[in-house]
């Protein structure tokens, strides 16, 4: 039995369809990644399984509970943490995690083992205000809070927006070993790069998915050839590739431009079109889970 | 569970307590409120000014006068025989004439003989302000006629607050805005904070029926009200000698079945707002404007048009008023106000009713 299951749901607020019959299937211990930007339907879609919402169309299980139906059950397994920091700023950090034990009815001792890898990082100020927290650690917090009943499913709703690289990439080790402990990961986020540190990604936009798959063989199905351009004048360059015969899609990428190209490209005739620009450079790059994305939202 | 319940007391009151602002706010806004009203903005008379135009200084014009000056709403700013009553007043020196005829005495013993003469007093008073004139010239009657003209077609008597004391007016009303304004409005804006802040979407999303953790919500409010009550209960006896003579007892458990009144109605706020301001605009514009308007504190309910007469019937603070002087003022007993007990605990039942019903634990 899977942990999430999603069959062709829809969703609108007044005319904006927020969720155009998306279907997927989240496994037991998966870390499943949602990747969009903003305005894809992720929050929407986390709102929906989190029971806060009812669809319009189509059903949804998580750990076994029709979303609607059994919505009273899924709030005692699912751990949930919104997208914005939801906790209560004028509490202390150790008082937020005393109430969210209450409000699940259990003690802060009897799921420590679960949170303190997380929680012994921000224990130290357990007497600060949460809202005095650095972003970093309001995200620890959040996440302890999220886990103090032991969920066997988590939702995490862009944990790591507005937090440094750092703590980024520490949040997504311990996504890691809360993984290695059996729960079910639901997690989503604008950034790409982070993706490849998921076990399965959605790719999604405008309320559909795009693709889903694991990082590696979604970065394997892009089968067309990629190029990186490079130029004095880059603004220049991005306007003029855009124009070149046989250019699907040309895009800033770090500090070249990325060229999605179709049969009819030829770099010969490419640099011949481009000749007004001054310092041009093109070579083959390795194509990412964003240039996917790119490709598959031309498509 | 109980102890679960605890929790959530807990957590509001360190809220509230954190906040040391908006705490002391809550706590002094009766305070002051009873002191303004009790004190500076009354619909009594004081400090008259009262000039006096008496062409023969007789013994029964000097009565008169002594009279006057030996009140204490009056001060006599000038004793002429003649003076320019019209620059007087407009000078603002003098807020009332008194002239007294040339043939004072004769006057008053043909009318104390029952033969009709021409008035033997004439009052000039400046009627700018109609309350003062009005309330002037009933005083300046009585003191006036307090020993000659007796006119013993009529014996008035003043019952309960014969000193037409204001405060004694307003407590009860004040009381019922109050109330209002710390319970309704009060419960209605911290619940729609959590709505604002996301920590309600962490709330729904748990296996406690969110309801619960609104009703302890409640209760911090609640014994918030009741120190205000108590602050209001002192201030009115000892500071302002409203009577109370049959106990506050009676006055205590009909405060606290309208404070959760109040609290039923912020919960009713707080299901149809969606943020603080419009929570806080709802309390203002919905409670308090008809609060005040239609609750006969200010304004007389008689005096109301007959479309409006209606109204006030469905207005809590109204019953809760009527009730209050009844018991504050009168010094009735509880079993004269069963009336109004019923028809608020009624309104609570309604209230809560519905605002439960309304309140939901979705998003949507």
């Amino acid at each position: 039995m899977s942990a999430i299951k999603v069959e062709n749901i829809s969703k609108s607020f007044g005319k904006v369809k927020a969720l155009d019959g998306i279907s997927f299937e989240v496994e037991r211990g998966e870390l499943f990644g949602l990747i969009g930007p903003d305005g894809a339907g992720k929050t929407t879609l986390f709102r929906l399984l989190t029971t806060l919402l009812n669809p319009d169309e189509g059903q949804a299980e998580v750990d076994g509970f029709d979303i609607v139906k059994g919505y009273q059950a899924i709030r005692e397994r699912v751990g949930y943490m919104p997208g914005r920091f939801s906790l209560y700023q004028d509490l202390t950090v150790e008082e937020n995690l005393d109430f969210f034990a209450a409000l699940f009815g259990v003690k802060v001792e009897d799921s420590y083992d679960i949170i303190a890898p997380i929680y012994r990082q921000i224990e130290p100020f357990k007497r600060r205000r949460a809202g005095k927290l650095s972003g970093g650690m309001k995200q620890k917090l959040a996440l302890s809070c999220a886990l103090i009943h032991r969920p066997s499913v988590l939702f995490l709703d862009e944990p790591t927006t507005g937090v440094d690289a750092v703590s980024r990439s520490e949040f997504w080790d311990m996504l890691a070993d809360l993984k290695h402990k059996g729960i079910t990961i639901l997690v989503s986020t604008p950034y790409m790069d982070e993706a490849s540190r998921c076990d399965r990604v959605a790719l999604c936009n405008e309320g559909r998915i795009l693709g889903i798959d694991t990082p590696t063989d979604i970065v394997a199905g892009f089968d067309s050839p990629l190029y990186a351009v490079q130029a004095d004048n880059m603004y220049q360059l991005l306007i003029s590739a855009r124009r070149a015969r046989g250019v699907v899609e040309c895009y800033p990428f770090g500090e070249a431009h990325h060229l999605i190209v179709d049969a009819e490209f030829d770099i010969g005739q490419f640099k011949a079109e481009l000749a007004d620009v001054q310092g041009l450079c093109i070579k083959p790059a390795e194509p990412t889970i964003e240039d996917m994305f790119i490709k598959l939202m031309k498509q | 569970m109980r102890g679960n319940f605890l929790s959530f007391v807990k957590k509001e009151s360190l809220h509230i307590l954190r906040d040391v602002r908006t705490m002391m706010i809550v706590l002094l806004i009766p305070v002051v409120l009873m002191i303004l009203f009790g004190f500076a903005i009354s619909t009594e008379v004081n400090n008259l000014n009262v000039a006096i135009v008496a062409p023969n200084r007789t013994e029964g014009v000097r009565q008169v006068v002594d009279r006057l000056a030996n009140n204490p709403y009056f001060t006599v700013v000038g004793y002429d025989s003649s003076i320019d009553i019209d620059a007087a007043l407009r000078s603002g020196k003098a807020d009332a004439v008194v002239v007294f005829d040339e043939d004072f005495e004769h006057l008053i013993t043909q009318r104390a003989e029952g033969i009709d003469t021409h008035p033997a007093i004439q009052f000039i008073f400046d009627a700018s302000n109609t309350n003062i004139a009005q309330t002037g010239t009933a005083y300046l009657q009585n003191v006036v006629s307090a020993d000659h003209l007796q006119q013993e077609l009529l014996n008035l008597h003043l019952l309960y607050n014969p000193q037409m004391k204001s405060a004694y007016n307003f407590v009860p009303g004040i009381m019922g805005l109050i109330f209002i304004l710390i319970c309704a409005m009060m419960t209605s804006v911290s619940i729609v904070r959590e709505k604002e802040m996301g920590t309600m979407e962490v709330l729904l999303v748990s296996p406690v029926r969110p309801i619960k953790i609104i009703l302890a919500k409640m209760i911090p409010y609640f014994v918030i009200s009741c120190i205000n009550l108590a602050t209001i209960l002192l201030i009115a006896r000892y500071l302002l000698d409203v009577p109370m003579s049959n106990g506050v007892w009676s006055i205590v458990i009909i405060s606290v079945i309208y404070l959760l009144l109040s609290l039923a109605l912020g919960l009713l706020i707080s299901t149809i707002a969606s943020s603080q301001v419009v929570a806080l605009l709802i309390s203002a514009m919905v409670m308090l404007l008809p609060m005040v308007m239609l609750s006969g504190m200010v304004f007389p309910i008689e005096n109301l048009p007959t479309v409006l007469k209606p109204l006030p019937y469905i207005v809590p603070a109204r019953w809760y008023t009527e009730a209050n002087r009844k018991l504050m003022i009168m010094g009735l007993p509880l079993s004269a106000v069963m009336k109004e007990v019923a028809i608020l605990i009624f309104m609570t039942f309604v209230l809560m009713g519905v605002s439960l019903k309304k309140f939901k634990d979705k998003l949507e």
